[in-house]
């Protein structure tokens, strides 16, 4: 009995009180009770996408009024679009809490701008900003612009002005910038796939001949085995992962997660395996052998598809750590040894037996015998009988009716051999021959809204749209050797080498750029454009800055301050400049990087005298246009209502800033002002083009009737008219075409990405939805699902197959349409020798085959594959950087960072739900550590490494386990990334004040993944 | 609106019976735990879509945040990690309202009205009928409504019962990514446990099962788990829930037997008044003494 006297008493007074009340007569109508009224009857919807992770997740705006003019629409809920093929409805917690995105007290209204030393912003007009800034660029790239090389070659070159652009932006935003960038001479720029996916396009490219994730979100459901390794992608990319639980729910897909860290993947996974950060190519190695040795392998695919059979040259070798050709003065391959061995006709030689010694086969063996299972776990500190278990489950799939796939990301590209970690897999998913096919693939998960786009538009320092290549000043240095040398042969008979094309790509790029001021006489414009001679790349470009050789940097939907390695390198690179233009919705740290935020960010104002403006643009709801999935979907969105204040689209800000520079040089003149005078501008408000007039020039259109040279008297298109697709396209001036993968997205018969129809058909394919580069193909190199014959590998699983006269079926070929099996041609299109690359030739700069490097910072200090070679010997690093790496001596613990699920990136603090969910910095520490240190959870610790600091809260987690690796005990520090000091959340300090600026071999992707920090309790 | 689309079962404290005529699907919320990957995306869209903000908090060494239930956060994940056979787990469960069949907070509810179930099962709160005595908090097995300090009103998660009145899910259930979180009618949600719990056997979690207390006549938010025989482990899910016996007692003979003493307290305050003035009240018996009306109280 547990009513005493004073609970009876309390009871029964408020059951009096109440029922007095009803007697007196006040509330019979509230005791019959309504729900709370449902809100949205007559709201007006609008079709859009998350601006955040790259699964491209449909969502429904739901705004106040219902579009009437007189009712000024105001975004009031956000929820998903259920009819949306990949996303079904849900969202994520960042897509759930868009709404106080788009409402965020951080959202910039005004321009504004902080003079040199001041401590404050001041509120400017518009065309105060635009002016101040174009007065700036002009001055600085008049003094600085090259013109010309010693040689003659037209340079068109300024490196003193940098620009990062946005990879939330729309397409539409990215190729005008690129047009905006490259007519005046910059090359110092980059987007966010540097700092992040910048090797899966290395890696992916140089062994399937396209660098992008090869199938889609829902396709994941056909997989019969799925390995997470290299990312996490519950918690990363929650909504696409649905199709990973889909598999489990409706296969009995097993799911195996390698990680550091035990994390929100693993929690819903059949088995987990932890690793040490930095240790992945030792793991994926391992498996190759396994493989080998096991007999896992199908057969008739690697020999078909792949060029195991392919003979390499007698020079190569591999020795001590290093391949063969290194130059240890410069510290760089010589890789003209790295190739096949080529007959009379200039085809490679190939043994179809596998028993030539130099045959890949053969070398690629005997490079993996190396890795065995006890190599593996000594290096890895992986058990042995998981590492075997995640072989055995991989080994099964090499049958051709089971599939398996891999989901990654960032986890294995920011590493010094981001890209080869990659490759690794690559190989190991065509030795199991799942590659092209439905539930297989290497599925890299871009991680922001339109990177991947951004990667297609060429927004990085030495590309062009569509993965041309910028000419270089010393390869190319006229437009007759750009086309020889970026134009490959066909290394086979009877291939399909789509690159052979590329005269057709360039050539409409140039028409597009420069209109009718490009013809046959001038080289299509092509003396105009920028030659590079170095990757500017972000490490390179804050280099430059800290050593005071860059005066302006123009940000666009960037927080570089945060993004990029050593923050305080960073801080002291930026308050060298003469002038900084952000363009965000959001204020970053990047902009307020003159603000001093205590012993988190202590600077003085008053000693940096760059000046700042702050230019307040839309966000993702208040604009039109497309972004580009992981998937390659092109997904149109609708402006939902108006941005607040006085923000600008991106569009219109680029534009203002390009006619005002213009109007500048044609009234006063100006160095190098001919590309900038010359660049095609016609839009029908110069000063805004639309988001459709930039996206019909992206698939582009025909400048003269092209006649149908399969059919007299028919056309593929009349002049004027848009193209039908990229096999449309001329190199006699006859096309243009801003983005040649993106051609077949705007046609005559429309705007193609912001079709509808989500109508399955087969395997989970959507082809009317949307649409996707190349040519709507939505599983990458499909012909591969059949077997050299035509028929599908898996009977239950077909994708295409060859009807007697030409491909079809659930997906679009990605193939010659009517290329029959006894054509002889392979299915790896994009590569001169139409099949995959076990071994990649001169493709990437540290090595044809994978192998182990330890991380720039090893906990270890040695290497036991090869002790003299311990770190990558390709690697690029400045001088100043290399001396600030730490040593295992003093800095013991191994240091990793990642992303929560509650946050985007940088920009989540600055959303109210979301920093409810998440609100504060912590780091993730093992019970051992812990113990060791005397933490407990919820301590405050400090985290320190040779460059700088953090304080954050502990959270002491049985989820990270000290590993024993080359007899030594290691311990790993999870550390999340999203905090600084602007935002709703908590105050935090920029995590990456500690990794070092050393990037991959290939790319320059910084080394988050792996490097050494300290730990004491704050 | 309303009204019509949702049909009263049951209202607290209320002295007349509700209409019982209609029968309407009963609808349940299935919670796979096994599936659920602690997003935190059904908080997120919970509190945006009924319009609720919780303070931005602290880390406490967890990644529970917010860290309890409020009156401004309705559902919270709650993570644990545990050991079993050498194997680390990290359970994560997503707790609130698990709008009881025989639920406990309407039953203590003493104010008419303020709790109310509807036929599909939905146990809503309805704030403008609410006193904030907090009894529901005492009444309820699984420890989820909360008193709001802005407006001393009992708030929990509602099932989005709005939503539901127009034929839609619960916005936590929509925005579930891996859809962890499902919804349907009760029996259809019964089938699709049955159907995860099998394939948790196959992997090796032979204690899986369905998580639908009797001791409260069944839930309309059920979990699957991965083991079932020890829902304790799951951030303390209780293993077999139950009333309070405090509310039992009163829902049984003790209130009869209150009412007839308050209403005999009530008349003599009312005539110790009358005949000798004004008295002063000790703690206890303050609210009682306060109200004359307390005659009225034997027609409730």
């Amino acid at each position: 009995m547990e009513v005493n006297r004073r609970q009876f008493f309390k009871l029964s007074a408020a059951q009096v009180g109440a029922s007095s009340l009803v007697a007196m007569g006040f509330s019979p109508a509230e005791a019959l009770a309504e729900v709370r009224q449902y809100k949205l009857l007559g709201a007006r919807e609008t079709r859009n996408t998350c601006t955040y992770c790259s699964v491209g997740c449909g969502l429904i705006l739901y705004s106040l009024g219902d579009g009437a003019k007189n009712a000024k629409a105001e975004i009031m809920h956000i929820e998903g679009d259920p009819d949306h093929p990949v996303s079904r409805g849900s969202l994520c917690p960042k897509g759930a809490g868009l709404l106080d995105f788009i409402h965020s007290p951080k959202r910039l209204k005004y321009p504004e701008v902080r003079e040199a030393g001041s401590n404050e912003w001041k509120r400017i007009s518009w065309h105060d900003a635009i002016h101040r800034i174009a007065k700036h660029m002009k001055a600085d790239r008049d003094a600085n612009v090259l013109d010309k090389n010693a040689d003659g070659v037209p340079l068109n070159r300024w490196l003193t002005t940098a620009m990062l652009t946005a990879s939330a932006g729309s397409n539409e935003t990215g190729i005008i910038t690129q047009k905006f960038l490259r007519s005046l001479g910059i090359i110092a720029t980059d987007a966010q796939a540097r700092v992040c996916h910048g090797p899966t396009v290395s890696a992916l490219a140089s062994t399937f001949g396209r660098g992008a994730m090869t199938n889609s979100w829902v396709d994941i459901k056909n997989a019969d085995f799925i390995l997470v390794m290299g990312g996490n992608a519950a918690e990363a990319h929650p909504v696409g992962f649905k199709w990973a639980i889909e598999a489990k729910k409706t296969r009995g897909t097993k799911l195996i997660v390698v990680d550091p860290r035990y994390n929100r993947t693993a929690a819903v996974s059949d088995l987990y395996m932890p690793i040490r950060a930095g240790a992945d190519i030792p793991f994926l190695g391992g498996v190759i052998n396994w493989l080998i040795a096991h007999d896992k392998i199908h057969w008739e695919y690697v020999k078909a598809y792949t060029n195991a059979s392919f003979i390499v040259g007698e020079g190569f070798g591999f020795e001590e750590g290093l391949f063969s050709g290194y130059d240890e003065a410069k510290g760089k391959y010589d890789r003209s040894s790295w190739a096949y061995e080529l007959d009379a006709d200039g085809n490679a030689k190939t043994d179809p037996t596998l028993q030539h010694p130099r045959c890949v086969w053969n070398l690629m063996k005997a490079h993996f015998a190396r890795y065995t299972p006890e190599v593996v776990t000594n290096l890895c500190g992986t058990p042995v009988e998981g590492f075997l278990e995640v072989c055995k489950q991989l080994g099964e799939t090499a049958r051709p009716d089971k599939v398996g796939t891999i989901l990654y990301a960032l986890g294995w590209t920011q590493h010094t051999v981001g890209a080869q970690n990659i490759r690794t897999m690559a190989m190991i998913q065509l030795l199991l021959g799942n590659m092209g096919m439905p539930g297989g693939g290497v599925n890299a998960l871009r991680g922001h809204s339109n990177i991947q786009g951004l990667s297609d538009l060429g927004l990085l320092s030495t590309a062009l749209p569509g993965y041309l290549t910028l000419p270089n000043e010393k390869d190319h240095p006229d437009y007759a050797s750009y086309i020889a040398k970026t134009t490959p042969k066909a290394l086979q008979p009877n291939q399909f080498n789509y690159w052979s094309n590329t005269p057709k790509f360039f050539v409409s790029l140039m028409k597009w750029f420069w209109g009718d001021k490009a013809s046959a006489d001038n080289n299509w414009g092509f003396d105009w454009l920028p030659k590079w001679d170095k990757l500017y790349d972000v490490l390179h470009i804050v280099e430059l800055m800290h050593q005071g050789k860059m005066n302006g940097f123009i940000v666009q939907g960037f927080n570089p301050l945060a993004s990029f390695p050593d923050a305080t390198k960073v801080t002291q690179a930026f308050s060298k400049l003469k002038y900084m233009v952000i363009i965000d919705p959001i204020a970053t740290e990047t902009s307020t990087f003159w603000q001093n935020h205590g012993e988190s960010h202590d600077v003085n104002p008053a000693d940096i005298h760059t000046e700042v403006f702050r230019l307040p643009s839309t966000c993702f709801a208040e604009e039109d246009g497309a972004i580009v999935s992981s998937a390659r979907w092109l997904q149109w969105h609708w402006k939902g209502a108006d941005a607040p204040g006085e923000a600008k689209g991106d569009n219109e800000i680029i534009g203002e800033l390009f006619n005002t520079l213009r109007q500048m040089y044609l009234q006063e003149g100006g160095k190098v002002a001919e590309p900038i005078l010359n660049v095609a501008w016609n839009y029908r408000d110069p000063n805004a083009p639309s988001a459709e007039e930039l996206a019909r020039e992206m698939n582009g259109k025909a400048l003269a009737d092209l006649p149908d040279p399969k059919e007299a008297g028919k056309f593929l298109a009349k002049k004027g008219e848009q193209l039908p697709g990229f096999a449309a396209l001329q190199d006699d001036g006859s096309t243009s075409c801003a983005c040649w993968i993106f051609s077949g997205s705007w046609t005559q018969a429309g705007n193609q990405m912001a079709r509808r129809d989500n109508t399955d058909t087969g395997l989970g394919n959507t082809p009317g939805w949307s649409w996707a580069w190349p040519a709507n193909r939505r599983i990458l190199y499909n012909r591969a699902s059949c077997n050299p014959a035509g028929a599908p590998w898996d009977p239950t699983r077909k994708l295409i197959g060859w009807n007697g006269e030409k491909w079809a079926g659930a997906d679009i070929p990605d193939f010659k349409a009517d290329a029959g099996p006894d054509s002889g041609m392979n299915p790896f299109i994009m590569n001169p020798e139409g099949v995959a690359r076990l071994f990649c030739t001169d493709k990437l700069a540290d090595g044809p085959f994978p192998e182990h490097y330890e991380p720039m910072e090893s906990p270890i200090g040695t290497n036991p594959l090869h002790p003299k070679v311990v770190s990558s010997p390709a690697v690029r690093i400045f001088k100043t950087d290399r001396e600030r790496l730490g040593t295992h001596k003093e800095f013991p613990y191994v240091g990793t960072t990642y992303r929560l699920t509650e946050h985007f990136q940088f920009w989540t603090k600055s959303v109210l739900l979301n920093a409810i969910a998440q609100p504060e910095q912590f780091v993730e520490i093992g019970e051992a550590l812990a113990k060791e240190k005397g933490i407990v959870q919820g301590d405050t610790v400090k985290v320190s490494s040779k460059r700088g600091f953090i304080k954050a809260k502990a959270v002491v987690t049985k989820r990270l386990m000290a590993l024993q690796v080359n007899g030594q005990t290691v311990h790993q520090i999870g550390i999340p990334l999203h905090w600084g000091w602007e935002g709703v959340a908590q105050k935090g300090y920029l995590t990456n004040s500690l990794p070092p600026a050393v990037g991959d071999c290939n790319t320059q992707t910084p080394e988050y993944k792996s490097f050494l920090v300290n730990l004491e309790k704050a | 609106m309303a009204l019509q689309s949702l049909d009263i079962t049951r209202r607290s404290a209320s002295p007349t019976a509700s209409p019982q005529a209609r029968k309407t699907i009963e609808i349940a919320k299935l919670i796979d735990v096994s599936t659920c990957i602690g997003c935190k995306a059904c908080q997120v869209a919970c509190s945006e879509w009924n319009d609720i903000r919780e303070e931005v908090g602290h880390n406490i060494g967890v990644y529970d945040n917010p860290t309890d239930l409020s009156a401004d956060a309705w559902t919270v994940m709650r993570f644990a990690e545990e050991e079993s056979n050498g194997k680390l787990e990290w359970l994560i469960r997503k707790d609130g309202c698990m709008h009881c069949a025989d639920p406990g907070c309407l039953k203590a509810c003493p104010s008419p009205g303020a709790i109310i179930q509807y036929s599909n099962g939905i146990v809503d709160f309805h704030q403008e009928n609410c006193i904030g005595c907090g009894y529901c908090i005492s009444g309820c097995p699984f420890n989820v409504p909360r008193i709001s300090k802005k407006d001393n009103k009992a708030y929990k998660c509602t099932m989005c019962s709005d939503r539901v009145s127009v034929g839609q899910e619960p916005a936590c259930v929509k925005t579930c990514p891996t859809g962890a979180i499902q919804f349907g009618s009760k029996e259809d949600m019964k089938d699709v446990a049955a159907t995860r719990v099998a394939d948790l056997k196959t992997r090796g979690y032979a204690n899986a099962g369905l998580y639908d207390p009797q001791g409260v006549g069944g839930t309309h938010v059920m979990y699957v788990l991965h083991h079932a025989d020890k829902p304790e482990q799951y951030s303390g899910l209780p293993k077999d829930p139950a009333i309070s016996t405090t509310v039992q007692l009163w829902k049984g003979w003790l209130k009869p037997l209150a009412t007839i003493g308050i209403a005999a307290a009530g008349l003599f305050g009312f005539f110790h008044y009358i005949t000798v003035g004004p008295n002063r009240p000790d703690d206890d018996d303050e609210h009682a003494a306060a109200n004359p009306a307390a005659k009225q109280e034997d027609k409730a």
